[in-house]
């Protein structure tokens, strides 16, 4: 009994401290001393973090967009409502599935990555020695990626919306024959671009955010073994996702009024 | 790869989230840049609003003309206040229109349909309709349908 | 003379009683030592002693328990995170690996620091990159990436790239380890060099003895967290110390003992306890 309640006061005690070292990092990167002169590294990395993530987002995207505009005709038509496929799907792609999916996929696609490349960055004394030379990795190495993070993820939610709501339409107007003025009036009718579209933006922010938070940190923290990376870069995709997926119910809940 | 093609890479996938956004706001989610600077409300009174929301359509004619910007209950009276936001061009509405909540399709939602009348006074900020007709409920007319047979 | 207009102390670096513990293991007990300035201090001791350490403290990459570490009079541990920034600009570092950045070629390894710290013109920063390069015999390499160097080459880029921006003190951490005779040659001479010519205090962190010896004017042999020995090598070849003879001509057994501490050999293995806990599972 007192063993287990001293393990839940180490577990505690634990949770602080990796909540305070990630904090700390956090505030040396980015809000102590933003820099101008490290535009071309940000630029860099969004190109690393975003550019190189549109392939899978885009595809992603598409495919869920069709298999939507599938299943929800199914059951829209029994009811004879099949003119409101474009809401339904647009609705669930802008609000939920687009900062979702896209989320999830920017935590396997991009945050192992850079969890990856800073942890050999460690294990190699890059880290360590581009300290002696005087520069802070925090700013030099983790306060760009932050930064991309931060700015691509929001561009590949929105990209993998329209995509998606891209290949609802072909499936749902053109294969199976929904009438395509109403496809897109009942849409424009129920979307409304504060309500719906911004908040799927803030979403997407916040993922971004914490999905490049945790790798970043994952990857300073990581023991400089190859095992260590090994385990951080696992790490990231599970804490991540599982971040994404708790924090999108807790902004649903805040956001939409409940 | 060059810094330079790097750039230009990127460029193109900011360029490609604008157009993204733009694309929601104005494909998905038919928004109109300008539309709410130039309004003018007026009130209606009505018995039973229905299942009518803050930014139902409000429509001349089947053209939509505005929408529902707020609904409040008037206390004194215990009939529902809505305030529609008219778009400012349309500007030659008869006071003694008429304004009735209908629905779109059988199950569909609710709007404000505007019957224009012949009064040549206009309505204005503040204007209230007077002339107006409640939602059809459809377990009412169900039951006034079944009080005629027997 | 330093910025402030005071003359700067005859030791470039003074360890006074600095405690230092990795975990619950205590690396180093109130150890003491000073680094004259513009010498070649040879830091040596058994492996696992904290050799790497003692730098990362000099360095201010980890903070001492306790005691006073100064460089040029400015003591380390209290230095805030800026300061600190500034004050290694003065340092060198020389990593065992060479801890190049892997995603930059030669050239751009060694321009770093200079690119980062300097406000230099484009040209005159290429000049200099080049004389570095040309002072570590890798100029023709300029264009090649660290992953197509070999070891010694790719510590002596790291040293280019430490000497950038000419530093008064350089670190040089095992400098001598895994090269081969004639890269380790090299590399001696480079040291000396650079102390002789531009008369850079420097600090070898080594258990190669000959060659550190062979450059070295004072030398710290350190082991259990102490200082056992110093003096300038001849003398401390003269010395009769058990622990400093056992070191100096590497004899496998004796003070420092060979074995880590455990159980009685004959009783571990009568007891056929099984202790391995990845092979027999």
């Amino acid at each position: 009994m007192l063993a287990s309640l001293r393990n839940l006061g180490q577990y505690g005690i634990d949770l602080l401290t990796v909540l305070g070292r990630a904090g700390s990092i956090w505030w040396l990167a980015i809000w102590r001393r933003p820099r101008l002169a490290n535009a071309p590294l940000v630029i860099r990395q969004i190109y690393q973090l975003g550019v190189l993530s549109v392939v899978i987002t885009v595809l992603s995207g598409f495919s869920i967009g069709a298999v939507l505009a599938l299943q929800g005709y199914n059951q829209l038509v029994k009811y004879g409502s099949e003119s409101a496929l474009g809401l339904g799907v647009a609705l669930v792609l802008v609000m939920e599935i687009g900062p979702v999916v896209s989320g999830l996929l920017f935590a396997g696609r991009a945050g192992s990555a850079v969890t990856a490349e800073i942890g050999l960055m460690k294990a190699t004394e890059q880290l360590s020695s581009m300290e002696m030379i005087g520069v802070d990795p925090l700013q030099r190495i983790v306060a760009p990626r932050l930064w991309a993070g931060f700015i691509s993820m929001p561009i590949l939610a929105l990209m993998f919306s329209v995509v998606g709501i891209w290949g609802s339409s072909l499936v749902g107007v053109n294969w199976l024959g929904v009438y395509e003025g109403a496809f897109w009036s009942a849409m424009q009718e129920g979307v409304d671009f504060r309500s719906h579209v911004l908040k799927g933006i803030i979403k997407s922010v916040v993922f971004g955010l914490v999905v490049t938070w945790i790798a970043v940190y994952q990857g300073y923290e990581a023991t400089p073994t190859s095992e260590g990376i090994a385990t951080a870069t696992t790490r990231t995709v599970v804490y991540s996702s599982v971040a994404v997926l708790v924090l999108d119910f807790f902004l649903t809940l805040v956001m939409f009024n409940f | 790869m060059q810094m330079r093609t790097i750039e230009i890479v990127v460029g193109a996938f900011m360029l490609a989230g604008l157009i993204s956004l733009a694309v929601l706001a104005v494909r998905v989610s038919g928004f109109n840049v300008g539309a709410e600077t130039n309004t003018y409300s007026v009130y209606a009174k009505f018995e039973n609003i229905g299942g009518l929301v803050v930014r139902s359509k409000v429509s001349i004619a089947g053209v939509v003309v505005g929408q529902v910007a707020d609904i409040d209950l008037d206390q004194k009276t215990f009939t529902a206040l809505v305030r529609l936001e008219i778009n400012g061009d349309i500007n030659q509405i008869s006071t003694d229109s008429n304004a009735a909540i209908l629905t779109e399709g059988l199950l569909g939602g609710k709007f404000i349909g505007l019957t224009v009348g012949a009064e040549d006074q206009y309505l204005r900020d503040g204007s209230y309709i007077s002339d107006t007709q409640s939602a059809i409920v459809l377990e009412d007319m169900i039951g006034k349908f079944l009080m005629k047979q027997f | 003379m330093n910025s402030n207009g005071t003359p700067l102390p005859d030791n470039h670096i003074l360890i006074e009683e600095v405690t230092f513990s990795h975990g619950q293991r205590r690396i180093f007990d109130r150890i003491s030592l000073t680094v004259p300035r513009g010498k070649i201090v040879g830091i040596m001791g058994p492996s696992g002693t904290g050799k790497t350490t003692m730098l990362r403290l000099i360095g201010g990459q980890l903070k001492p328990e306790r005691g006073i570490i100064e460089v040029d009079g400015r003591r380390i541990p209290q230095l805030s995170r800026t300061e600190l920034f500034q004050v290694r600009k003065s340092m060198g570092m020389l990593f065992q690996s060479g801890a190049l950045f892997t995603d930059l070629s030669v050239f751009d390894n060694v321009a770093f620091p200079l690119q980062i710290h300097t406000d230099l013109p484009k040209d005159m920063i290429r000049d200099l990159v080049l004389i570095k390069l040309q002072s570590v015999g890798l100029r023709g390499a300029s264009k090649l990436f660290p992953n197509e160097l070999s070891g010694g080459m790719n510590r002596r880029v790291a040293l280019a790239r430490a000497i950038a921006l000419d530093p008064q003190l350089i670190m040089y951490d095992e400098p001598f380890a895994g090269l081969d005779p004639i890269a380790m040659g090299v590399v001696v001479q480079l040291i000396k060099t650079l102390n002789r010519v531009f008369g850079i205090t420097s600090i070898i962190v080594s258990h190669d003895i000959h060659e550190t010896a062979s450059i070295a004017d004072l030398i710290y042999v350190i082991s259990d967290g102490k200082v056992i020995g110093s003096g300038a090598p001849a003398d401390l070849f003269k010395e009769d110390t058990p622990r400093i003879q056992q070191f100096i001509k590497g004899l496998p057994d004796g003070p420092v003992p060979f074995h880590y501490p455990a159980a009685d050999f004959r009783q571990e293995l009568l007891d056929g306890e099984i202790t391995s806990h990845a092979f027999f599972r």
